[in-house]
C-alpha cells in the first residue's frame, strides 16, 4: 500500500507542482522515487516530527500542498498539538502520510503499534481521516489528498496488501461513502483499513453470505447510505485495527444513534463492535497473531 | 509610514496599556519588552502593505509570543490593518475575533498562537518556500526567552541552519522573566548567543530598547543572504516605560487599574 500511494504521489507530482513530500527520516526504499524525481519538493526533516508538522504549515501557507510521511505514532502523538493549532485551526493543507496502521509493525513492540490514532484525529475539527483497505483505495486516497484542500490524514497499513476491490471498477472513493466489497444479507460487517481484508477472507471462509463494506473515510457518513444497509441487516459488526474507545466503530455508532434520536432512523440497530479491547498488546508477534490476541475477529459473530 | 520610531513605539505602549487596562486582561509586561521591536519591524523594517494583506511579496512575520497580543494588534492598528476604532471597541469583546492571544482571523496576523514553541517551525516552512521558489521576502519570527524551553524550538533552530534558511530573522525578546520567575532560575538559558551561534546561526546581541541599534541591525540581517539564518537577541526589560512595572514579574498577570493607567500615561507623556 504504501509503495502504491508513493507511486500514485510521483504521478500526480507530475502533473501537479504544488505538491510538495516531507519526511521524518523514515522511508528508506519507499520515498526515493519522490524525492529523486522532485528534488525541489521533497525534504527530510530528520527526527523531529514536531518540527516537521509545523515546517508543513509553513510550506502550505504558501501554497504547497503539503504531505509529510513517517510511522503512525511519531507523526500523530508526538505532533498532536501542532496538528490541532497549526494544520488543523488553520486549515493548512497538510496531508500527514503514516504507515504502520494498527500492529502492522507486529513484533516491534507497543511504541510502533498505531492504535489511538483515530480516537484523536476525528475529534478534531477540520480534520478528513482516511484509512485506506488495499491498494486500489490507497491510489485512491493519493488522488483524492492531491486534489482536496485543507487537512488530511491517511492511515496506511505497510507493504503487501492483496487488493479486495477489482481495480478495473471504479470506485466511489469519498468521505461518507460505505464501499461494498460483497453483498449479502442478515448481517453487514463495516470495518475500515486493511482489516477489510482480513474480515473478508473469515466470512468466505465460514462460508457465511454476509454482507462486508470498507468505509475508508471515517465520520460523516452519508445518512441515507447508511440507512439502508441498518435497515438490511440484522446486525451491524464493526472491525478496526484500533482502540474500542472513540475509534471507527464509536464513530458508526453516534452516527446511528444521531440519526435515531431525531427520527430518521425508526429502530436503532443493533451494533456489535470489534477493536481491540482498551489494552496494549505487549508481547512480540506478527500482525495476524497480534490481531488474533486483540480480539480481532469475526468468530464470535452469531447471525 | 512617516510616524518616528520613537512615536511609533510610544503608541504602542499606550495602545496596550489602555487595551490590557480596558479589558483587564494580563501580559502588559511581554507586550511593553516588545514594543521597540514591533515599532521597528512594523515602522518600515519590513516591507508590508496593510491595504494588499496577502500581497506575495510581502515580508511575513510569525508572532510566537501571542499572549503579548496587545502589542501586536497595537502595531497592526497604528499601520492601518484594522478599520479605526475596531481593536478598541473589539479586543477581547463577545463575538469578536480580537482574542487575547492573536489570531490569524485578523487582517495581517500570519499565524494564531497562544501555545508556545510554534512559530519559529512555521517560520522555517515559509522560509523554505521562500528560497525554493526563489522568491525575495524575508521571514521574520519574534520569539519570547521563556519559550525557549520548548523543545519545538530547538528542533526549528537546527532544521534552519541545516537548510541554510539566511532569509530567515529571529528576534528573541529576552526580557529576563517569565512565568514563574526569573529565566535564570526557571530555566537558565545562557550562554544564548553561543548557543545560537553552536547551531550554525549568525547571532547579533544587541539592547532591544535602542531604536536606532534595532534598525540598524535588523536592515543589516535582512539584506545578508550568505547561508546562515538569523537571531537577534533583543536584551529588553519587561514592563520597560513604566517605572512601576519594570522588571516585577507581577506585571505577567495583572492588568493596569484606573490609577495604573494614569500614572503611566503621565509616564508615557500622554498626559
Amino acid at each position: 500500500m504504501r509503495n502504491t500511494f508513493i507511486n500514485t504521489l510521483c504521478e500526480l507530482a507530475a502533473a501537479r507542482d504544488d505538491i510538495f513530500l516531507l519526511c521524518g527520516d523514515l522511508g528508506y526504499s519507499v520515498l526515493e522515487i519522490f524525492a529523486d524525481r522532485f528534488p525541489k519538493r521533497f525534504l527530510n526533516v530528520g527526527i523531529a516530527e514536531q518540527n516537521m508538522t509545523q515546517v508543513a504549515v509553513g510550506l502550505a501557507r504558501e501554497g504547497y500542498n503539503v504531505f509529510t510521511y513517517s510511522i503512525g505514532n511519531f507523526s500523530t502523538l508526538r505532533a498532536m498539538e501542532q496538528i490541532r493549532h497549526d494544520v488543523c485551526y488553520h486549515e493548512a493543507s497538510v496531508k500527514l502520510v503514516i504507515v504502520g496502521a494498527g500492529f502492522a509493525y507486529g513484533p516491534q513492540g507497543v511504541s510502533h503499534h498505531t492504535t489511538e490514532d483515530i480516537a484523536m484525529l476525528r475529534a478534531i475539527p477540520n480534520m478528513t481521516v482516511c484509512a485506506p483497505a488495499d491498494p486500489v483505495e490507497a491510489r485512491a486516497a493519493a488522488r483524492f489528498m492531491a486534489s482536496y484542500r485543507g487537512p488530511g490524514y491517511v492511515r496506511i497499513n505497510k507493504s503487501g496488501e492483496a487488493s479486495i476491490h477489482d481495480p478495473a471498477i471504479s470506485l466511489n472513493f469519498a468521505p461518507g461513502r460505505l464501499l461494498p466489497v460483497q453483498a449479502g444479507n442478515d448481517v453487514a460487517i463495516l470495518a475500515t483499513g486493511a482489516i477489510v481484508a482480513h474480515a473478508l477472507l473469515e466470512v468466505r471462509a465460514a462460508g457465511k453470505s454476509w454482507s462486508v463494506y470498507s468505509i475508508p473515510f471515517v465520520g460523516g457518513y452519508d445518512p441515507v447510505q447508511l440507512r439502508e444497509i441498518a435497515q438490511a441487516h440484522g446486525l451491524l459488526v464493526t472491525l478496526e485495527e484500533h482502540q474500542l474507545n472513540g475509534g471507527f466503530g464509536s464513530s458508526i455508532v453516534e452516527s446511528l444513534s444521531d440519526m435515531y434520536a431525531v427520527g430518521s432512523l425508526a429502530i436503532m440497530p443493533r451494533v456489535k463492535r470489534i477493536a481491540i479491547p482498551n489494552c496494549f498488546i505487549s508481547t512480540a508477534g506478527s500482525q495476524d497473531y497480534l490481531r488474533a490476541t486483540a480480539g480481532l475477529t469475526l468468530a464470535s459473530v452469531q447471525s | 509610514m512617516t510616524i518616528a520610531l520613537e512615536e511609533f513605539a510610544r503608541r504602542i505602549r499606550l495602545s496596550s496599556l489602555d487595551l490590557c487596562h480596558r479589558k483587564r486582561t494580563s501580559h502588559i509586561g511581554g507586550a511593553l519588552s516588545v514594543a521597540d521591536i514591533l515599532a521597528v519591524l512594523y515602522g518600515g523594517i519590513m516591507h508590508i502593505a496593510p491595504d494588499v494583506v496577502n500581497d506575495p511579496a510581502r515580508d511575513r512575520l510569525f508572532y510566537s509570543k501571542g499572549h503579548a497580543c496587545a502589542a501586536l494588534y497595537a502595531a497592526l492598528d497604528i499601520r492601518g490593518f484594522f478599520p479605526t476604532g475596531a481593536l478598541q471597541e473589539g479586543f477581547a469583546v463577545d463575538g469578536s475575533n480580537f482574542t487575547s492571544h492573536v489570531s490569524h482571523r485578523l487582517p495581517g496576523v500570519e499565524l494564531s498562537t497562544g501555545s508556545l514553541g510554534h512559530a519559529l517551525g512555521v517560520a522555517c516552512g515559509s522560509a523554505l518556500a521562500g528560497k525554493r521558489r526563489n522568491l525575495p521576502y524575508s521571514v521574520f519570527a519574534v520569539l519570547s526567552d521563556g519559550e525557549m524551553d520548548e523543545g519545538s524550538n530547538w528542533e526549528a533552530i537546527l532544521f534552519a541552519a541545516h537548510n541554510r534558511l539566511d532569509n530567515l530573522i529571529a528576534i528573541v525578546d529576552y526580557n529576563k522573566v517569565q512565568s514563574f520567575g526569573a529565566v535564570e532560575a526557571v530555566m537558565g538559558l545562557e550562554p544564548l548567543a553561543g548557543k545560537f551561534r553552536a547551531f550554525n546561526w549568525s547571532v547579533i546581541e544587541l539592547d532591544g530598547h535602542e531604536l536606532s541599534i534595532l534598525e540598524s541591525a535588523l536592515s543589516a540581517a535582512k539584506v545578508s543572504r550568505q547561508g546562515r539564518p538569523h537571531c537577534i537577541i533583543a536584551h529588553t526589560v519587561k514592563g520597560k516605560g513604566v517605572s512601576f512595572m519594570e522588571g516585577q514579574l507581577a506585571w505577567h498577570y495583572k492588568f493596569p487599574s484606573d490609577a495604573d493607567l494614569h500614572a503611566a500615561r503621565v509616564e508615557l507623556g500622554q498626559l
